[in-house]
C-alpha cells in the first residue's frame, strides 16, 4: 500500500517534472547564448499547444506528424521573434530586451485570444490512446498510463537529443563558444546570427513539444495557460542554473518532485495541500541561498 | 474613452431596439427616457462561456421588456439600456468596472458579477456606493451578508452543501467522502467547507480534504492522496474548465466511484470538454431545462430559438435577476437607487424561470435545488431538494 502510493506519486512527479523541464530547456538555452531572459517563452509554449490543435483538429493529422509540424512552426516563430523583436536591440541594455520579451509574450497571448476566442480547447479523443494499462502491462495499483509514459519518454529523448547536439556537433560547440565569449567567437569565422537563430529554433521547438504533451496530459487549453506555466519553468531553469541545459532538466524535474511530494507527504507532518506553493517555492529559495547560481550554474566573472 | 464606449453601447442598444422593434411592432412606444443597468460578466478569462451566457440572457430579457414598451414609471415608458463590462474573471477588474459603472455611467443598478470570487468584493463596492446590485449566480454567503444593497438570484452554499451531502448518502449510501477544491477561489472554498460540515453532521467521514490553486492543471498528487483513503464519493465544487481534468485524472489513477459536483458544473462547455468521462455523474444546481414550469418553458423555448441551444443555469438566473430588478423598479415607481433597493427588499414571492423564490432579510432567495445527471451527453433532471417548509402551501 505505502510502496504503491510512493511509486504512484513518483510517476506523477516524473510526468509533471518532465513537462516543466521541456519548457525550462528553452529558457536556459536562450539565456546561455544571449544572456536574455526570454519571457515570451511561456507564450510560445502556449502557441505550440494551439498549433497542435490546428494540426489534430483542422488538418486531422495523427500525433507524430502534428508534433513535428508544431515543433517546426513554433521554431520558425521563435526565430522570427528573435529577428524582429530582439536582434535590433542586441546593443541595447538588457532591461530593454527583457521588456520587449514581455511585450512579445502579451502580443502572442492576446493575439491567440483574438484568433481563437477565450473558450478552452482540447485534442480529439483518439489523438493519444489513454489506456490505464499501457501496452497490456499492469503495475498493480500503480497507474502508469500511455500518456505518462509518452510524456516522460519523449521528454528524455528530446533532452538527450538536444544534449548531443550541444555537446557533440560543431553547431553545438559554436553555441557553447558564444555563450563563453560572444566577442571572440565571431572573429573565428562563426556567424553569431546563425547560431542565435539555431538556439531559438531548438528552444522554441522544445517548448512546442512541451505544449502538445501538456495538452495531451491536461486537455483543457486556453490562451492564458502559457504565462503561469512559463513562470514556473523559468523558476526551474534558474534553480537548475540558467544557461546550462542539464540544469534546466534537473530543475524542472526537481520542481515537479517538490510540488508533488509536498502534497503527498506534507499531511504526515500536519501540512495540508493548501501549503504546497509556499513550501515548494520556499525550498527552491533555500537552494538559491545556498547556491546562488543554481545547481549547475557557474558564476560569470564580469570583465570591467 | 468612457464617453465613446457609452456612445457605442447606446448606438448598439438603439440598433438592437430598432431591430427588435421591427419584429415586435412597437413603433407606438413613446419612451420618456432611458434606464441604465450595468452588467458585469467574465467575457474573457477562465470561464468565458459564463460571460457569454450572461450577455445572451441579458440582451434577450432587455429586448423583451423594450418590446413591451420598457418599464412603466409614473405612467411614462422608459427604455432599458444595458452597459456590459468584462471583468476578465478577476476580482480586481470586477471592482474597477463596478466603480466605473456606478460613478461615471451612473447606472441605476448592477446585474452581476457571476462567480463569487468577483461578486464578494464587488458587492462591497455596490454597498459602499449605495447602488442596488443583484448577482445572479454567486452562492457564497459573503456576497450579500450585511450588505443591504446587494441581492442575488441563486440559493446559498450553506443550503447547497447539505443538499449534496444528503444526496450522496441517499443515492450511493456513502459513508466516507473526499473533497478536492480550489483554495484560492471564494466559491469552491466556501462550498467545500459547507459540504464537509454537513457530511460530518450527517455522520459521514470526510477522509480527505485536498486543495489546489486557481490555474493548476495537475491534480495527480491530491487525487493519489484521496484514492489512498478509498472514499465512497469525491466531491469537487469546481468550474467547467477544471472538472474535466479532475475527472479524467481520477479515472486514470484508478478511482471508479462517483464524482459529484455543484452548480458551477452546469455550463454547456463541460459536456464538450469532458466527453465520455463525465457520463453518469451528478451535480446540484438551480434548475433543470427538462422539468421547468410554464414560465421556465417559455423562456427556454425563446432562448433556444434565438441562440440555438438550451440556456444554462447562468442564463436562467441572469434572466431572473433582470426580471426581479424590473419588478422592483416598477414597484418602486421611481428611478432613485434608494427606492429601488427598498422595493427589492420588499419582494415577497417571485416566480422566476428557476422556480419560486422568496427572500430573507439578507437579500438571499429561499428556493429549491435540483440534482442533475449527465446522461447521453446532456444535463438531465434527476431529483429535487427544497428547504424545510418551502414552497409555502398557498403559493399556487
Amino acid at each position: 500500500m505505502d510502496l504503491s502510493f510512493f511509486f504512484q506519486q513518483l510517476i506523477n512527479a516524473l510526468q509533471l517534472g518532465s513537462l516543466y523541464a521541456l519548457i525550462a530547456l528553452g529558457y536556459s538555452m536562450v539565456y546561455g547564448v544571449l544572456l536574455l531572459i526570454n519571457f515570451a517563452h511561456g507564450d510560445i509554449f502556449m502557441v505550440g499547444a494551439f498549433l497542435g490543435v490546428t494540426g489534430s483538429m483542422v488538418l486531422d493529422l495523427p500525433f507524430v506528424p502534428t508534433l513535428i509540424l508544431a515543433m517546426i512552426l513554433a521554431g520558425l516563430l521563435g526565430v522570427t521573434i528573435e529577428r524582429v523583436a530582439y536582434k535590433p536591440l542586441r546593443q541595447a541594455s538588457r532591461l530593454s530586451v527583457v521588456i520587449t520579451a514581455l511585450g512579445v509574450g502579451l502580443l502572442l497571448e492576446n493575439g491567440m485570444l483574438a484568433l481563437t476566442g477565450a473558450n478552452p480547447r482540447r485534442y480529439p479523443d483518439d489523438f493519444v490512446v489513454t489506456d490505464s494499462t499501457p501496452f497490456g502491462l499492469s503495475f498493480g495499483s500503480v497507474s502508469v498510463t500511455n500518456v505518462k509514459i509518452l510524456v516522460i519518454a519523449l521528454a528524455l529523448v528530446l533532452f538527450l537529443g538536444l544534449y548531443t547536439i550541444v555537446q557533440r556537433t560543431k553547431w553545438g560547440m559554436a553555441m557553447r563558444a558564444i555563450s563563453y565569449d560572444k566577442f571572440a567567437v565571431p572573429l573565428m569565422g562563426v556567424s553569431q546570427n546563425q547560431i542565435i537563430s539555431l538556439t531559438f529554433l531548438l528552444g522554441t521547438g522544445l517548448a512546442a513539444a512541451g505544449g502538445i504533451l501538456w495538452g495531451v496530459a491536461f486537455p483543457v487549453l486556453n490562451p492564458y495557460m502559457g504565462m503561469r506555466i512559463g513562470w514556473k519553468a523559468f523558476i526551474a531553469a534558474v534553480v537548475g542554473g540558467i544557461g546550462d541545459i542539464r540544469g534546466a532538466m534537473v530543475g524542472g524535474l526537481l520542481l515537479g518532485f517538490i510540488e508533488i511530494f509536498v502534497v503527498a507527504y506534507g499531511k504526515d507532518f500536519g501540512v495540508s495541500s493548501t501549503w504546497r506553493d509556499p513550501i515548494a517555492f520556499g525550498l527552491l529559495l533555500i537552494i538559491l541561498v545556498v547556491r546562488p547560481t543554481g545547481l549547475f550554474g557557474v558564476a560569470r566573472r564580469q570583465k570591467v | 474613452m468612457s464617453k465613446r464606449f457609452t456612445t457605442l453601447m447606446l448606438t448598439l442598444a438603439v440598433l438592437t431596439a430598432a431591430v427588435a422593434g421591427s419584429t415586435f411592432a412597437q413603433e407606438d412606444c413613446d419612451f420618456a427616457g432611458e434606464v441604465y443597468i450595468g452588467v458585469i460578466a467574465p467575457l474573457t478569462g477562465d470561464i468565458p462561456k459564463v460571460g457569454q451566457d450572461t450577455v445572451e440572457a441579458a440582451e434577450m430579457v432587455v429586448d423583451e421588456v423594450n418590446a413591451e414598451c420598457g418599464l412603466q414609471i409614473d405612467d411614462e415608458n422608459y427604455e432599458v439600456v444595458i452597459l456590459i463590462e468584462d471583468n476578465e474573471a478577476k476580482a480586481e477588474s470586477s471592482v474597477a468596472v463596478a466603480t466605473r459603472l456606478i460613478v461615471e455611467e451612473e447606472v441605476l443598478a448592477i446585474i452581476g458579477p457571476q462567480a463569487s470570487k468577483q461578486a464578494v468584493p464587488t458587492g462591497q463596492v455596490a454597498n459602499d456606493r449605495e447602488t442596488p446590485m443583484i448577482s445572479p449566480w454567486s452562492t457564497n454567503p459573503d456576497t450579500t451578508f450585511n450588505r443591504p444593497w446587494v441581492f442575488r438570484a441563486a440559493f446559498l452554499d450553506p443550503f447547497q452543501g447539505p443538499v449534496v451531502a444528503g444526496f450522496v448518502q441517499d443515492e450511493f449510501g456513502a459513508e466516507t467522502a473526499a473533497v478536492l477544491y480550489d483554495v484560492a477561489s471564494d466559491y469552491p472554498k466556501g462550498l467545500a467547507e459547507n459540504f464537509r460540515d454537513a457530511a460530518i453532521a450527517n455522520g459521514m467521514d470526510v477522509v480527505a480534504f485536498e486543495s489546489f490553486t486557481t490555474g493548476d492543471t495537475d491534480f495527480s498528487s491530491q487525487l493519489t492522496n484521496i484514492i489512498a483513503e478509498n472514499p465512497d464519493v469525491i466531491f469537487t465544487p469546481q468550474y467547467y474548465n477544471e472538472v474535466p481534468l479532475i475527472v479524467q485524472q481520477a479515472r486514470e489513477l484508478g478511482y471508479e466511484g462517483p464524482i459529484v459536483g455543484s452548480d458551477s458544473w452546469g455550463t454547456a462547455d463541460l459536456l464538450e470538454l469532458c466527453g465520455d468521462a463525465c457520463e453518469g455523474l451528478f451535480f446540484s444546481t438551480h434548475y433543470a431545462p427538462d422539468i421547468a414550469t410554464e414560465v421556465g418553458q417559455t423562456f427556454i423555448q425563446a432562448y433556444e430559438e434565438r441562440y440555438g441551444y438550451k440556456p444554462s443555469d447562468v442564463a436562467a438566473l441572469t434572466y431572473d435577476a433582470f426580471n426581479i430588478l424590473f419588478k422592483a423598479i416598477e414597484d418602486a415607481n421611481s428611478l432613485e437607487r434608494a427606492d429601488v433597493r427598498d422595493a427589492l427588499a420588499q419582494i415577497e414571492l417571485f416566480e422566476g424561470v428557476t422556480g419560486l423564490m422568496s427572500f430573507d432579510e439578507q437579500g438571499d432567495p429561499i428556493k429549491c435545488a435540483v440534482i442533475i445527471q449527465i446522461k447521453d451527453g446532456a444535463f438531465t433532471y434527476y431529483d429535487s431538494a427544497c428547504p424545510a417548509g418551502f414552497p409555502p402551501e398557498d403559493a399556487g
